[in-house]
């Protein structure tokens, strides 16, 4: 399947937004998953289904003023 | 002196210095400096994960600090509505009620958007957030944000990382006196008096960030900034003496040797 993943194209095998996070980001921490726009609640990760051509973004807190 | 705090939302703090984790070397350096501030609100932006660095995350070094209460801003929001969708980000991040409102869209000048600032602080304390927006020295936007539910206002002593300190201050003197929510300079201190003269002339409290990260010794001058602040607080209540035109003899002048 294929996503965009922070702006770029990942083709990827995995099928719920809680396997993305642990192949992407799992040595990260916590991360904040955006689907299509919209925010999924760390609890709904497991549970929620990717498809193809989702838009997804991963973020995390970065030094700011 | 008795115990002296501000309240933002329903909470209390009584450290006069907010610090934000920009452009410090590395987590370290930032975790000792927050330490020698006594800090008890510390900024962070969002930003995409990065597989190349996945150890940049400052979530858990931030959320290991006692004390510490986490700020995030919304900054790279072009938008209301971006400010607003970075505020559900940061929460689901970190669970935080404070959102620091930052929205500018012209990165050579870094001024804030006020009617899209507007827009957000709006939107957000009608949810319930503890509003916090960084805005420009315009006393009638800090008072209309004030109206809208804002816990406080963060007027700029000056441009973003310029390091001109209070250029605003006529305009900060209005905010002040018209104000019944806390005020706090954000954005433009370079040096631990500017911090001081900021509180004497009445503000809750400072945010400073370029000015301790850019510093030879950054915890140093964190600690030199927490001084500042706190004692421009003790001067402003204690009260400052009124200026005069001209001299005013502090000691006798009797002529006793004639």
């Amino acid at each position: 399947m294929k996503l965009m993943l922070n702006g770029e194209p990942v083709e990827t095998a995995v099928t719920f937004v809680a396997e993305l996070v642990r192949e992407q980001a799992g040595a990260a921490g916590r991360v904040a998953v955006v689907v299509n726009d919209r925010v999924v609640p760390a609890a709904d990760h497991a549970a929620t289904r990717l498809s193809e051509g989702d838009r997804v973004e991963l973020l995390t807190f970065a030094g700011g003023g | 002196m008795e115990h002296d705090s501000f309240l933002l939302g329903d909470q209390t703090f009584s450290s006069r210095l907010l610090l934000g984790t920009g452009k410090f070397s590395d987590v370290g350096v930032m975790t000792r400096a927050i330490a020698a501030s006594g800090a008890q609100i510390v900024t962070a932006a969002l930003r995409r994960f990065d597989r190349d660095r996945p150890h940049d995350n400052l979530l858990g070094p931030l959320l290991a600090m006692p004390g510490v209460t986490l700020m995030p801003n919304t900054s790279g929001a072009r938008t209301a509505e971006e400010a607003i969708q970075a505020a559900r980000i940061a929460r689901e991040l970190c669970g935080s009620r404070f959102i620091k409102v930052e929205i500018h869209p012209n990165p050579r000048h870094l001024m804030p958007d006020p009617i899209e600032t507007f827009n957000a602080a709006r939107v957000l304390a009608a949810e319930g957030w503890i509003v916090m927006p960084y805005i420009p020295a315009d006393p009638v936007l800090a008072k209309r944000l004030e109206e809208v539910g804002c816990a406080s206002v963060m007027p700029l002593g000056s441009a973003i990382g310029s390091g001109q300190g209070l250029s605003t201050a006529g305009l900060l003197q209005i905010i002040i006196r018209e104000a019944r929510i806390p005020v706090i300079v954000d954005a433009g201190l370079r040096s631990p008096s500017q911090a001081a003269a900021a509180l004497e002339m009445g503000c809750a409290a400072v945010l400073v960030n370029t000015a301790v990260a850019a510093a030879g010794d950054p915890a140093a001058m964190a600690a030199a900034f927490a001084q500042a602040a706190a004692a421009g607080r003790q001067a402003r209540r204690a009260g400052l003496m009124a200026a005069a035109e001209e001299a005013q003899a502090s000691s006798p002048l009797t002529a006793f040797l004639q």
